[in-house]
């Protein structure tokens, strides 16, 4: 009776899981009144959103290649603190990252400043290009984490016979690592792709204007600007059938694996250029580097002087975060035990809905009963553990298969099940897991940008809204403070709860 | 006495059947040639394995019982221990699964005296030797009080010195309370040594347990076959 009921509860997360998502998209569908005809501007939006995707997408996995190949075939000291860096940008917060990027590309930042030198033109970043920049700066280490994976699963030996047989650059490429890439690169870009499909924050902030709206901005625009809610939920169906339809077709790829490590062992190679590999480390590093230490030169002096209202928004997206922590692992836990195939399925709803979709859907169910604004952050909170929930079943769901593996069998022979086998056999061994899983969610609810946008008034805000709104006031000096310390706030989070659950994992 | 009755397991185009029994606080030994379904057959018998026919410990049909509520305790080839609890723990989770009571930690420590591990009831699994750590699997076997042990191959990473002071000690304890041991040996010394009876598992049947003396003194074609005789 016992074993029966603890069955039920991964089904009832799923179920939870499954309400919180196809509930609000219902409510969206339904307001919309199916597919109706779009007019001219949001097919702008929806022409932009699959053309800024697939722009992004070749340019960040034709960018990593030689990156990667770099990474691949040169040991040199800070290499492994790069590759830690490549993994950076996951746990960025988008607002934080374009500061930075404007700091150092935008009309008064350091590239301008040093075209100016030579009398040329300051660069503007606004439009397709910025976002461009912006995405590649959040995919390019992505691409290149899952490029460098494939050269590492190139057999050491066939390079070593193509050392032997003293192999052109070119028949080295043609025969050992295009292969690889033939097998990696398309796989690569879908999920550039489908991560670019569903941008806002980017769009909102770099992008903008008729000619540079994707249809996740355009349903904000239609929320915020034009108070039309059916348009809204008119455009939160055609991004659903573009994320969905997306994700249908990344399913039939097979998607390459970012293993979170292990990317430290370097194959001995034999040929390649010195100059070019260092070209392109150096490139890539100063790409990451540059905008993360403007945020820190340009934020330090405001760190300290910073408003009230910052640190009350901080506050607040403190307590999302860990929100959004609690109810992802009370959720992934038993999803995660679970061995049943269906879980996939519950981790796929989460990568097909976006942020904003739910949000005008929640709205849409919450508005005749409150005011959307007092659930705020709750809201945002429940929208983060949802999309954060197929990252921390994928980092769980293996780890506990891998303990079942080992010692599932030592477990059964001494009659332990349910909690006993939960509290002697899988959180002691679960530790590390679960504690990077709680420090990815923590660090993303922290840094969001998105539905709280759709739901905030103008007194309450989460750090990333209250960034934006600073920078829309041009008050950039707080905006770089607050930049600072929501960067300090995800960092610090994504530190505590990884290094909580390693404490305990010995042996 | 355990029973196997009609024991039939099918895995793919591999079978194995027994149809034996083997009296309550025997000794026994399974040995024959690798692949041939030694670990399959403790499987089937401890519930690992699916099997269809019958297993009865004292009368009792165990088939169909779960691992753990069979009167069965058992050391694999590997993985005996939580790797992350202490060597008490580990002993422990043979009185209780909740927190232990005063009196069960002293039975604990008892355990691990008898097994010569005293003062390392704090030691994790990594910080014991091998000999160490079956020593402690051995404890937990010794609290469990299950009447049918099933040993696969539990020490034949330990050297050769190891691996018999670990078989007496085996054979001592069992003695002591009395249990019933079904153990996999690859070592034909081994089972001479320790088993009062043999099972030889060759070409899809486990054949019926015979005294040991008797199958080694009048080896037949199988068993002449596995030694190289």
């Amino acid at each position: 009776m016992a074993d029966r009921l603890r069955g039920l509860i991964p089904l009832i997360a799923a179920a939870l899981v499954g309400a919180a998502v196809l509930l609000p998209l219902a409510a969206v569908i339904w307001r919309a009144g199916g597919l109706s005809p779009l007019d001219s501007r949001s097919w702008d939006a929806v022409w932009f959103t699959l053309w800024q995707a697939a722009l992004s997408a070749v340019l960040s996995v034709g960018l990593a290649v030689p990156v990667a190949r770099a990474l691949a075939r040169r040991r040199f000291r800070g290499r492994s603190a790069l590759v830690a860096l490549l993994g950076a940008p996951f746990i960025l917060p988008v607002i934080v990252a374009i500061l930075g990027l404007l700091a150092v590309f935008g009309q008064k930042g350091w590239l301008s400043d040093v075209l100016g030198l030579f009398g040329l033109p300051a660069v503007r970043i606004y439009g397709l290009h910025g976002v461009l920049l912006a995405h590649v700066f959040f995919n390019l280490p992505l691409a290149t984490r899952l490029l460098l994976q494939g050269w590492q699963d190139i057999p050491a030996e066939r390079f070593r016979l193509a050392a032997t047989l003293n192999f052109r650059p070119w028949t080295m490429f043609r025969l050992i690592e295009w292969p690889m890439l033939r097998r990696i690169a398309p796989g690569a870009a879908m999920v550039i792709f489908v991560i670019c499909l569903s941008s806002f924050a980017v769009a909102l902030t770099l992008g903008g204007g008729p000619k540079a709206t994707t249809v996740e901005l355009a349903i904000y625009q239609a929320f915020r600007f034009d108070f039309d809610i059916g348009k809204a939920a008119q455009l939160a169906v055609v991004q659903l059938v573009l994320a969905g339809g997306a994700a249908l077709i990344a399913m039939k790829l097979t998607l390459p694996e970012a293993g979170f490590g292990g990317l430290d062992r370097v194959v001995p190679r034999w040929d390649g250029s010195r100059i070019v590999d260092g070209f392109w480390i150096a490139l890539v590093a100063l790409f990451l580097l540059l905008p993360l230490a403007a945020i820190g030169l340009r934020g330090a002096g405001a760190l300290f002087s910073l408003p009230a209202s910052v640190w009350q928004a901080a506050v607040y997206s403190v307590s999302v975060s860990i929100g959004a922590v609690v109810v992802t692992l009370a959720l992934a836990l038993p999803l995660a035990l679970s061995r049943r195939k269906w879980v996939e399925l519950v981790a796929l709803l989460g990568i097909a809905s976006s942020p904003l979709v739910l949000g005008t859907g929640l709205y849409l169910m919450i508005n005749p009963f409150i005011a959307p604004w007092d659930v705020a952050l709750p809201v945002t909170a429940g929208v983060n553990a949802v999309m954060a929930l197929p990252f921390a079943l994928r980092i769980l769901r293996p780890a506990a298969a891998q303990i079942e593996a080992e010692h599932g069998r030592l477990a059964d022979s001494l009659d332990l099940r349910g909690w006993a086998r939960l509290r002697w056999l899988m959180l002691p061994r679960l530790g590390r897991p679960l504690g990077f899983a709680a420090g990815l969610t923590g660090a993303l609810a922290m840094g969001d940008l998105g539905v709280i946008t759709l739901f905030a008034d103008p007194d309450t805000a989460t750090l990333p809204l209250q960034m934006y709104r600073l920078m829309g006031a041009y008050r950039m000096e707080q905006a770089a403070g607050a930049a600072l310390l929501l960067l300090i706030l995800s960092f610090g989070l994504f530190w505590i709860f990884d290094r909580g659950g390693r404490a305990n994992a010995d042996a | 006495m355990l029973m196997l009755e009609q024991l039939n397991i099918v895995q793919g185009d591999f079978g194995l059947r027994a149809d034996w029994s083997v009296p309550a606080g025997t000794r026994v030994a399974i040995i024959g040639p690798s692949g041939g379904g030694k670990s399959t057959l403790l499987g089937a018998i401890s519930g690992f394995v699916e099997a269809s026919g019958r297993v009865l410990w004292a009368n009792a049909r165990l088939d169909g019982l779960a691992p753990g509520k069979r009167p069965i305790a058992m050391l694999f080839q590997d993985q005996n221990l939580f790797p992350h609890l202490t060597a008490a723990q580990n002993v422990g989770l043979a009185l209780s699964q909740k927190r232990l009571a005063e009196a069960e930690r002293s039975r604990v420590e008892n355990a691990l005296v008898r097994v010569g591990l005293e003062g390392l009831n704090n030691r994790k699994p990594a910080q014991l030797s091998g000999g160490q750590q079956s020593r402690v699997a051995l404890a937990r076997l010794l609290l469990q009080d299950r009447p049918l042990w099933l040993l696969d191959e539990p020490f034949a990473a330990l050297g050769p010195g190891l691996r018999s002071e670990m078989l007496a000690l085996v054979h001592q304890i069992a003695g002591e309370v009395g249990a019933t041991v079904l153990m996999v040996t690859h070592d034909p010394e081994d089972a001479r040594r320790f088993a009062q009876a043999i099972v030889m598992v060759d070409q899809g049947i486990a054949q019926a347990p015979r005294p040991t003396g008797q199958v080694f003194a009048n080896p037949d074609a199988a068993l002449r076959d596995y030694l190289g005789l």
